[in-house]
């Protein structure tokens, strides 16, 4: 259901606005980090309407719960992470994982299978080393 | 406007999405890639039930010469699978696993827990930042990943 949203979500930027629904990338933009993508208010729009839905289901389906690290170094160090490595991979789970994979683009399927395998390796380091 | 009002909209049925869904809990996207300890794979559905309209779209789209709210469609059309491409999934992926948190949901989460996730959106900013004075391209094959 929650899927079929997001499914919903991305198909009305591709089939409305001609574009890829990546987070990253709208993000860049919108901040002015890229130089090129969506138009800026395209970019800001799709940006502050994640919080803004997220609102809606809290204030409409109820609490949504998230449970965050103990610690604020595993948010920075994965915060820069998933920053630079975004940027320099061109797009996140959103954009090579559903909007690519759905396309069946070379690119995203390399890149989806490459975080995926990339998140299950170092999820599971940090399990055998007893930090989770 | 109404090109903005559009995305608007995507991005809010984006959000909610991502709420609705569990995508949004860091803890439930690190059990979702924990294949060591309590492997918890329902995030895997929400991911195939995201494709599932997207698939469609890509079959309408193949039928439309232009989008219906702009003049033309701007998709990637590279299909060169490069270092950076790969470098950079992941390096991605590294983050995904240590934090919980993908650029949407944690976008998303400063609606439901500004506090916790805030340290997190200013690093992915920064980091995306950095990108662009470091950009690691080809010539420069030396930078290696963190760890």
């Amino acid at each position: 259901m929650g899927g079929l949203l997001i499914g919903l979500a991305a198909a009305i930027m591709l089939l409305g606005l001609g574009r890829i629904a990546g987070v990253s990338g709208m993000a860049a933009r919108a901040t002015g980090i890229a130089d090129s993508g969506a138009p800026r208010n395209v970019a800001i729009a799709f940006v502050v309407g994640l919080p803004l839905g997220a609102l809606l289901i809290a204030q409409t389906v109820g609490a949504v719960n998230v449970s965050f690290p103990a610690s604020i170094w595993p948010l920075i160090i994965g915060g820069l992470l998933v920053g630079y490595g975004t940027r320099l991979g061109s797009g996140c789970t959103s954009g090579h994982g559903v909007c690519g994979l759905s396309r069946l683009s070379p690119r995203s399927i390399l890149a989806t299978g490459m975080f995926m395998a990339s998140g299950f390796v170092t999820v599971g380091i940090l399990r055998a080393g007893g930090w989770l | 406007m109404t090109r903005a009002l559009i995305a608007l909209i995507s991005g809010t049925l984006f959000g909610a999405g991502l709420a609705y869904s569990g995508m949004s809990d860091p803890a439930r996207v690190q059990a979702f890639l924990d294949l060591l300890g309590q492997w918890d794979p329902t995030l895997a559905f929400v991911m195939g039930g995201a494709m599932l309209p997207m698939a469609v779209a890509w079959v309408i789209r193949s039928r439309l010469s232009a989008p219906l709210a702009a003049p033309t469609f701007d998709l990637p059309g590279t299909t060169k699978l490069d270092r950076p491409l790969a470098i950079g999934a992941i390096l991605f992926g590294m983050g995904w696993g240590i934090a919980g948190l993908c650029p949407g949901p944690a976008l998303a989460d400063l609606a439901i827990a500004p506090g916790d996730v805030a340290p997190f959106v200013v690093a992915m900013f920064v980091g995306m930042a950095a990108q662009r004075f470091i950009p690691f391209t080809s010539q420069k094959p030396k930078q290696a990943g963190p760890k």
